[in-house]
Formats: structure tokens, C-alpha cells, sequence
């Protein structure tokens, strides 16, 4: 039974169910959202209809301007960091052992799937006065008294780092696993050091998987909604926790949407971009 | 330095990093008293109860088991028929849906969520239970419609055809040579989606916040209004619950297979 193509409309038939879901409630709904950016905010119900630009004029302020440069800051840091540690880090862990591997797979998907509530939470926790490190510190002697490491830039940045790490080491782990094993053998055996072989031979190979990793880690942390609200002050704020600020405290759904499209086009350019990176990697293979 | 001890360390710190807050939070959840305190005052479990006990915590929790269930289920019976056509059949078109299966995960999640608002506040169902449901089904869909897919792909096509060669039809050859083989397959699709439904906050706070509570938005709200260690004995909880069922789904399938082909060709 070899693969083939469909001839009569019964042989559609299995494509019919999950066709109209996902039209009914993915396109559909995103359609929706696009055409309420262009609609009026209605302060006694959700909006009225309308066509109007002024939901996409307010971008033009400079408060916005402020909050689309720090988000985009924040997320590229937050990319960075992920990547500088997760690339070593998935490098060696391909090199270990299939039960090392296994364990640590584990873990990694256990933190991965962490709610952002919990992950504000435990970070909000771990920087508390009462219950944070500042109090081993105080214990060993280092420092003269608790202090709370929370609400700060520093407090956000970590948060989003461990939010964002276990998702770098699912993306980096596919292309380093497959990755060619001769290059490798080639400068060992030239005599390399294993740090050298690493920083000459394994960086360069992988690098357009370590750009296009970059890119996903980035539109990963633009999505961050919870973590600067919780851990973060309202100047640290970005576009995800502004979105869900107007679409549920403010009521402006309209705002919200024109600031959601905004967000899908830049994170859609970004996600092409990947695409682009990832078909020129393939076609040098 | 050799690199073993270079690997030692850098996995000894990602290990640290990754273990600290739920370290803490594992240890004011144990407080005897209800106080955000590290080290723990005293040792009690009775926060533990509470999860079952207190009428807020367990309807929360019952809430979102049902939600994960249930939304699982559904994104299951979504991706099965499209993996399969999509392995069966020649039709490139047909690669748009899975286009669109995928998308809702890529895209920041905020986006998803903010169009559910508006299309179940346009339809009139905003608030409405069953629409979170159908809600994390087409946002969790990605997920067994990958492992389906790789699923399918595995298959030897040959015991297909054998099975065909036999006299045994397409419905036959369904029961009884395909949906065996992808059971592994199908079930850690459910299992994941089960899990990231059970964490998942933005969409079912934006889709039922102000009707129903799950636990995620249990958590919210009590980070804000207050302070209780059932919160920290919840997270607690759901790490555990997480490393179970990914800890299942190695031992009894293959992980490092299901998440070599998690991103690559599949995106």
C-alpha cells in the first residue's frame, strides 16, 4: 500500500473533522483578532465596528516606542544567555551516556512545562527576604542582612533565562545529535584538544543551527507574559504583558489586538527568517 | 582540565540553576506555620491536604485535570485523521493544516489566547467551560500531531503492504498494522499536551478567568491577593506530576527519538 492520491471525495473524508477545527477555531479566531484591531473600543461592551487606524497610531507614541525597544532588548538578552549555556551545555550532554541523556531529557521537559505562574512564583520565592538566598548568604556570613532581590531587571532577566533555557536544549539537541561525528574525529585525531576541537570545529559546523536557534529563542522570550509582571516593575513591562494589560484590565480589546497583530508580524518575519537560515543549512549539506 | 571535569561542572551548575527555586519552594511548602519562610519552620504536610481538602484548591484542581483531559483528548482525535491523510495520501496542499497545527505553538502565546477572547466574546460563549477545552485543544495540537506524524514515519511501509498484498483493506489495515504501531506514539502525543494544558495560564485565563479557576489562575490570583504554602505544595505537586508522565513516557517509549525529531523537519 504505497502512498497516493486521493481519488474520490470519500478519500478526503478522514481531513474533513480536523480541516474544520482548525479553520472554525484557529483561522477563524485569528481572523477575528485582525479585524477587531481595526474596530472602535466600546466602554460599555467589548468594541463596536468600525475602520478605524487609531489603534495602530498609538504606536507611534513614545511610551510604546519605549516598551517595543525594551522588549525586543530583554528578549535578545534572554537569547543570548540561553544559548551561550545551552549550547555547551547540550553539546556534552549528547556526548554522555543514553541513561545520562534520558535523565536529564526528563528534567529539562519537566521545567519546560512549568507554568509561568509557578516559574514567577518560585523565582518571586527564591529572592524573597524571608525565604530567598540572601539568607544563606546571611548564614555563611557574607552578607549583613536578607534583602529582597525582587522587583528588579535582574530578577526578570533570570526568570526568563530559566523559562527559556529548557526550551534552547529541545531546539540545539535535534541538530547537534545528528550532527557529523567525523568532523569531530578528524581534529582529535589531528591532535586538537577537545576545548579546541569544540570552539574550531563544532561552533563553526553548527552555525547557522546556533543563528536560527537564536531567532526561536528570541520570539520564545517575546511571548513571556507573567515573569515581568510579577518579578519586574511596570518599567519592565513588555509587549505580551501589555497585550494581556489592555485586552483584560483595561478593557481595550481593540488596542490589544492591533498591538497582537503587530506582535504576530514581527515574530512571523522572525520565524521566515529561521526558515531561510534553515533551507541554506540544508542546502550546503 | 579534562573535558569530563569541564562536564562535570557545567552540568553541576544548569543542574543547580534548574533545581533552586523548586528546592525552595519545596521547602516553604513543608512550613508549619502559613509563612514564606527558607529554611522551613518546622515540618508539616498538612498544605498537601489542603490541596484536596480546602473546596477552592480542590475544585481548582479538579477543574483543571478535566480541562486537561479532556482538551487532550480532543487535540488527540484532531491530529490522528490529519497524520494519517497526511501519510496515506499525495497532496501537498494538504501540508496547510498541518501548517496550522504547528502555528498556534510557534507564535507567542499571548496572540493565540487574545484571538480566542475575541472570537468567543463574538460568538457569545465567553466564559462558557467547554470553550477552554476546544481552546487548549487547537493550541496543544502541535503536539500530538508531531509525534503522530513521526509516528507514521516510522512505520516499515512494507508490513503495510504485506497486510494489503494479503486482501486486507484500508479500514482493516488501520486496526489492525497502523494504530498498533503508532501507540506509543499516540500516547505520548496525549501525554504531553496533557501536561502543558494542566500549566497552561494565558489562554484559559483569557478564555474563562472570571467563570471558572484552574489551578494556574488559582496560583495567579493567590500570588496577588495573599499568600497561602498550598501554593508552593501545588507547584510542587505539578513538578512532580510532570516528571512522572515524562518519566513514564521514557521508560516505556523512546525520548531521545521523540525529541530528535521534535523541531528539525517537522517546522
Amino acid at each position: 500500500m504505497r502512498r497516493e492520491p486521493p481519488r474520490g471525495l470519500a478519500d478526503y473524508a478522514p481531513l474533513a473533522f480536523p480541516a474544520i477545527m482548525l479553520v472554525v477555531f484557529f483561522v477563524v479566531p485569528f481572523s477575528t483578532m485582525i479585524a477587531v484591531s481595526f474596530f472602535q473600543r466600546d466602554a460599555a461592551g467589548f468594541y463596536s465596528p468600525a475602520f478605524t487606524l487609531d489603534n495602530y497610531e498609538r504606536f507611534l507614541s513614545a511610551f510604546f516606542g519605549n516598551v517595543l525597544g525594551f522588549s525586543i532588548m530583554l528578549a535578545v538578552m534572554v537569547a543570548v544567555v540561553c544559548v551561550l549555556v545551552a549550547f555547551p551545555f547540550t553539546y556534552l550532554l549528547s556526548q554522555a551516556s543514553r541513561r545520562v541523556q534520558i535523565v536529564w531529557l526528563v528534567a529539562i521537559l519537566s521545567v519546560l512545562s512549568l507554568s509561568e505562574v509557578i516559574i514567577g512564583f518560585a523565582w518571586s520565592t527564591l529572592f524573597s527576604r524571608t525565604a530567598g538566598i540572601t539568607n544563606l548568604l546571611v548564614m555563611a556570613g557574607l552578607m549583613g542582612e536578607a534583602r529582597a532581590l525582587t522587583p528588579g531587571f535582574g530578577a526578570v532577566l533570570t526568570a526568563m533565562v530559566y523559562q527559556a533555557l529548557p526550551y534552547t536544549v529541545l531546539v540545539l539537541y535535534p541538530a547537534i545529535v545528528r550532527r557529523d561525528p567525523t568532523l569531530l574525529e578528524a581534529a582529535r585525531t589531528l591532535g586538537a584538544s577537545p576545548l579546541r576541537a569544540f570552539l574550531n570545529v563544532v561552533v563553526p559546523a553548527l552555525r547557522n543551527t546556533i543563528v536560527a536557534t537564536l531567532i526561536m529563542v528570541f520570539v520564545f522570550a517575546l511571548g513571556s507574559y507573567l515573569l515581568p509582571q510579577i518579578l519586574g516593575r511596570p518599567q519592565h513591562w513588555t509587549l505580551s504583558v501589555l497585550i494581556t494589560d489592555q485586552a483584560i484590565y483595561q478593557s481595550n480589546m481593540p488596542f490589544a489586538a492591533a498591538m497582537a497583530v503587530f506582535l504576530v508580524l514581527m515574530s512571523l518575519a522572525l520565524v521566515g527568517l529561521t526558515l531561510l537560515v534553515g533551507g541554506r543549512r540544508e542546502a550546503q549539506a | 582540565m579534562s573535558a569530563t571535569f569541564l562536564r562535570r561542572i557545567l552540568f553541576s551548575l544548569v543542574a543547580l540553576f534548574l533545581a533552586a527555586p523548586l528546592v525552595v519552594v519545596a521547602g516553604v511548602s513543608v512550613n508549619e506555620r502559613q509563612s514564606l519562610t527558607f529554611p522551613p519552620q518546622g515540618f508539616s504536610l498538612s498544605w498537601y491536604g489542603q490541596i484536596f481538602t480546602d473546596p477552592g484548591w480542590r475544585s481548582a484542581l479538579v477543574n483543571s485535570l478535566t480541562l486537561a483531559a479532556s482538551s487532550a483528548a480532543l487535540a488527540v482525535i484532531i491530529a490522528l485523521p490529519l497524520a494519517w491523510f497526511l501519510w496515506r495520501r499525495i497532496a501537498p496542499w494538504a501540508n496547510v493544516f498541518q501548517l496550522l497545527g504547528v502555528a498556534p505553538f510557534i507564535l507567542p502565546p499571548v496572540i493565540t489566547a487574545l484571538g480566542f477572547l475575541t472570537f468567543w466574546a463574538t460568538v457569545g460563549a465567553y466564559g462558557q467551560p467547554w470553550t477552554a477545552a476546544i481552546s487548549h485543544a487547537i493550541f496543544f495540537v502541535t503536539l500530538p500531531l508531531v509525534t503522530l506524524s513521526l509516528g507514521f514515519n516510522s512505520i516499515d511501509r512494507s508490513l503495510v503492504e504485506a497486510a494489503a498484498t494479503m486482501g486486507a483493506d484500508d479500514r482493516t489495515v488501520l486496526r489492525t498494522v497502523v494504530l498498533p504501531l503508532i501507540l506509543p506514539y499516540l500516547i505520548s502525543g496525549y501525554a504531553f499536551a496533557f501536561v502543558l494544558s494542566l500549566n497552561e495560564y494565558i489562554v484559559a485565563y483569557m478564555t474563562v478567568g472570571f467563570t471558572m479557576e484552574t489551578l494556574p489562575i488559582k496560583i495567579f490570583n493567590a500570588l496577588r491577593y495573599g499568600y497561602t504554602p498550598t501554593m508552593a505544595a501545588v507547584a510542587v505537586f505539578f513538578v512532580a506530576l510532570a516528571a512522572v508522565i515524562f518519566g513514564l513516557i521514557a521508560r516505556f517509549g523512546d525520548l531521545p527519538k521523540l525529541l530528535g525529531a521534535l523541531s528539525g523537519d517537522d517546522k
